[in-house]
C-alpha cells in the first residue's frame, strides 16, 4: 500500500518531486508570530516549470558563515560551522525519518470560517507561495521497520499554527491509527492557535486531545517529537499528550512566547530559558535528541513498544 | 451592544466572581486545596457541596474581589498547580460518580518563569486530556472572561454555558490587534472579528446556552442553579461510555 518512493536524503536527482536544495534555502523565521507580522508575499508563480534561481552557498542564520548548500543539504539542514539548526519544513521532516511514506487527507482544506479581514488572502499566498493546502502533512509510512502514523507540521505556513485544517488533520490521523491499531509519530512546530480562525481555532486543542486520549486508550503508543518552536495552543494540546515526548536539540518550547513573558514580568529572561534543555532538566521532556540521530531513536523506542516480543 | 463593549462588560470591576457563584449556588461548599505536588493555585477555587441535595465538585477561577483580594488570587491567572489540583478533584468526582461544575473567568493562564518552569503546556494539555474523558458529568459555565487555553483547560465539558457580556476567544482583542495589525488601537474591530461574544459563539456551536444575566439578581442565581441542577440530573441518567462518546462528538464537530 505503500507509494514507493525513494525520497533519499543523499539522492541527487533534480526530477524529485520535493525539492531540497529549494527549502534549505528558504529564510527561516525564528519569531513565534513572525509569519504574522510579515509583509503580503509577492506573487510568485506557482509553475514548478519556473526558473528557481539556485544558489551555491548561502549565510547560515546562527554564524553568518558561507556554508556551501551540499554540506547544509548533507547535514539534515544543520550548520556543519556553528551547529545552528535550520527549519526543515513538514515534507522533509518525513522525509529525512521515514523509509517509506503514503500520504493520506491531503484532500483536507478549510478557508475563511469567521470571514476573517484579509484572511482569505492570507491563505492564498500561503497556499502559492507553498504549494501546500495548510501547515500539516499527515500519512503512513516505515520507521525502523515499524508501520507507524505519522503528522508533521510546517513552519512555512504561519509558523505551524493550528487553524481547522491542521487540527482535523492530526484528529484523522489519530482516528485512524486507533482503527489500524498503528502507533503514531507527531512532528511538532508550531507557534500555537491561527487567531484568524478564533473560536474554532481553539476547539482544535480539545477536538486533537480527545483524539489522542482514544489511542491512548487502545493501549497504542504515540511519541511527539518537539521541535523549534513548540508554543501556544499546540503546546498545551497534543504537543504534551504523548507517552514520549522527544524534544530537539535548542528547541524553543514553552506555553507562552518569551517576548510575552518579558512583557509582562518586565525582566529579561534568563539564558537558555524555555530551550529544550530547559525542558528535559525541568521534567517535561523524555529526552533530547539531535536531527541525525532522530530516525535511530524513534526506531529504536518503536521497535521496542510494536516491534515483536521473543518470550 | 457591540462586542467591543461586551469586552468590557466582561472585565467590569463589581462583576461576580466565581465565589459569588459558588456562595449563591452550592450549599454547604467545602474548599478543597492543593495539586499534591507543589502548592495550592488560590486563582482556582475548588471543593465540594451540594445543588439541589446533589453533591457535586465545584472548580471555578477566581479573579478576586478588592485589590488585595485580586493579587492573593493571581488576578485568575492560573499556574500549572492550578490545573492540577482541577485534575485531581475532577478524578475524585469521577470515583463517586459526582458532577464536576466549573466556573471560568480568566484572560489566560498565567506566564511567567515558574509557570514555564512548572510545565504550563503540560498542565493545560493534561487538564483537557483528562477532562475530556472523564466518566462523570461536567458543565462549564463562563462567567465573565473564557481566554484561550487557559480557559478551555476547564472547558472540555459536556456543555458549555456562557452568561450574556461573557466572551470567549483563542486570543485578547488587544493580542490580536498588535500582533496581526501591529495596531493595538484597532481593538474594537478585533472584538467583532473573534467572534467571541455569546451569540456568536452559540451561532457557531462552541456553547450550548447563553444565560441572561438579569443584573445578577437573586432570581438570577435561583435560575441557574435549577438549570444546572436540572442538567445534572439528565446527565447523570447516560451511561459513562456514552457521556464520554457524546462529550468526544461535542468536540469532533469543530
Amino acid at each position: 500500500m505503500f507509494a514507493a518512493q525513494d525520497r533519499s536524503f543523499d539522492r541527487g536527482d533534480t526530477e524529485l518531486k520535493f525539492d531540497f536544495k529549494k527549502f534549505f534555502f528558504r529564510k527561516p523565521k525564528n519569531e513565534l508570530e513572525g509569519s504574522e507580522n510579515e509583509q503580503p508575499a509577492k506573487e510568485e508563480p506557482k509553475s514548478s516549470d519556473a526558473a528557481i534561481p539556485e544558489k551555491l552557498a548561502e549565510k547560515c542564520e546562527g554564524c553568518g558563515q558561507i556554508v556551501l548548500a551540499d554540506e547544509f543539504k548533507a547535514n539534515y539542514g544543520v550548520c556543519p560551522k556553528c551547529g545552528h539548526y535550520r527549519k526543515i519544513d513538514a515534507r522533509a521532516r518525513i522525509e529525512m525519518c521515514l523509509d517509506e511514506f503514503e500520504e493520506l487527507f491531503s484532500e483536507e482544506e478549510s478557508g475563511n470560517i469567521l470571514d476573517f479581514p484579509g484572511y482569505t488572502e492570507k491563505l492564498e499566498q500561503l497556499r502559492a507561495k507553498t504549494g501546500e493546502k495548510d501547515g500539516a502533512v499527515c500519512g503512513v509510512g516505515m520507521l525502523g521497520g515499524v508501520k507507524t502514523a505519522v503528522f508533521s507540521m510546517d513552519y512555512r505556513f504561519t509558523m505551524g499554527s493550528m487553524g481547522h485544517t491542521v487540527g482535523e488533520k492530526i484528529t484523522k490521523i489519530f482516528e485512524y491509527a486507533t482503527e489500524n491499531r498503528l502507533p503514531v509519530v507527531g512532528f511538532v512546530l508550531s507557534g500555537g492557535a491561527r487567531m484568524q480562525e478564533g473560536i474554532i481555532s481553539l476547539m482544535q486543542m480539545a477536538k486533537t486531545s480527545a483524539a489522542v486520549a482514544k489511542h491512548g486508550e487502545a493501549g497504542l503508543l504515540y511519541i511527539s517529537v518537539l521541535t523549534d518552536p513548540t508554543t501556544g495552543g499546540v503546546s498545551a494540546s497534543f504537543a504534551f499528550e504523548a507517552d514520549i515526548i522527544m524534544a530537539e536539540k535548542g528547541a524553543l518550547i514553552g506555553f507562552a512566547g518569551p517576548r510575552v513573558i518579558e512583557q509582562t514580568i518586565r525582566q529579561k529572561l534568563p539564558e537558555g530559558f524555555q530551550r529544550a534543555e530547559f525542558i528535559e532538566q525541568k521534567g517535561f521532556a523524555d529526552l533530547i535528541v539531535e536531527r541525525r540521530e532522530m530516525k535511530e531513536k524513534l526506531a529504536a523506542l518503536l521497535k521496542l513498544h510494536c516491534g515483536e516480543v521473543i518470550a | 451592544m457591540s462586542a467591543y463593549e461586551i469586552v468590557l462588560k466582561s472585565r467590569e470591576k463589581g462583576r461576580p466572581t466565581a465565589v459569588k457563584y459558588i456562595s449563591n449556588i452550592v450549599e454547604g461548599f467545602i474548599e478543597l486545596h492543593g495539586d499534591r505536588r507543589f502548592a495550592d493555585d488560590r486563582a482556582i477555587v475548588a471543593g465540594v457541596g451540594y445543588i439541589e441535595g446533589m453533591p457535586v465538585t465545584v472548580i471555578g477561577i477566581e479573579k478576586g474581589d478588592d485589590t488585595n483580594d485580586k493579587i492573593a488570587h493571581n488576578f485568575g491567572c492560573a499556574h500549572p498547580e492550578g490545573y492540577r489540583k482541577a485534575v485531581r478533584l475532577m478524578k475524585e468526582a469521577e470515583k463517586f460518580r459526582r458532577p464536576v461544575l466549573c466556573f471560568v473567568d480568566t484572560s489566560g493562564a498565567y506566564c511567567g518563569i515558574g509557570a514555564e518552569e512548572r510545565g504550563q503546556s503540560e498542565a493545560i494539555a493534561m487538564s483537557i486530556l483528562d477532562m475530556i474523558r472523564l466518566k462523570t458529568p461536567t458543565l462549564s459555565v463562563i462567567i465573565g472572561e473564557g481566554g484561550s487555553g487557559g480557559a478551555l483547560g476547564l472547558c472540555a465539558a459536556d456543555e458549555v454555558w456562557i452568561t450574556e457580556t461573557s466572551t470567549y476567544s483563542v486570543i485578547s482583542p488587544e493580542g490580536c490587534a498588535s500582533i496581526l495589525w501591529k495596531d493595538s488601537s484597532r481593538v474594537a474591530e478585533a472584538s467583532e472579528c473573534l467572534k467571541m461574544t455569546a451569540d456568536d459563539l452559540i451561532a457557531l456551536g462552541a456553547v450550548e446556552r447563553v444565560i441572561p444575566e438579569d443584573g445578577f439578581s437573586e432570581g438570577f442565581y435561583r435560575k441557574l442553579k435549577a438549570d444546572v441542577a436540572e442538567t445534572f440530573r439528565k446527565l447523570k441518567k447516560i451511561p459513562a461510555d456514552t457521556l464520554v462518546e457524546n462529550r468526544y462528538r461535542r468536540f469532533r464537530k469543530f
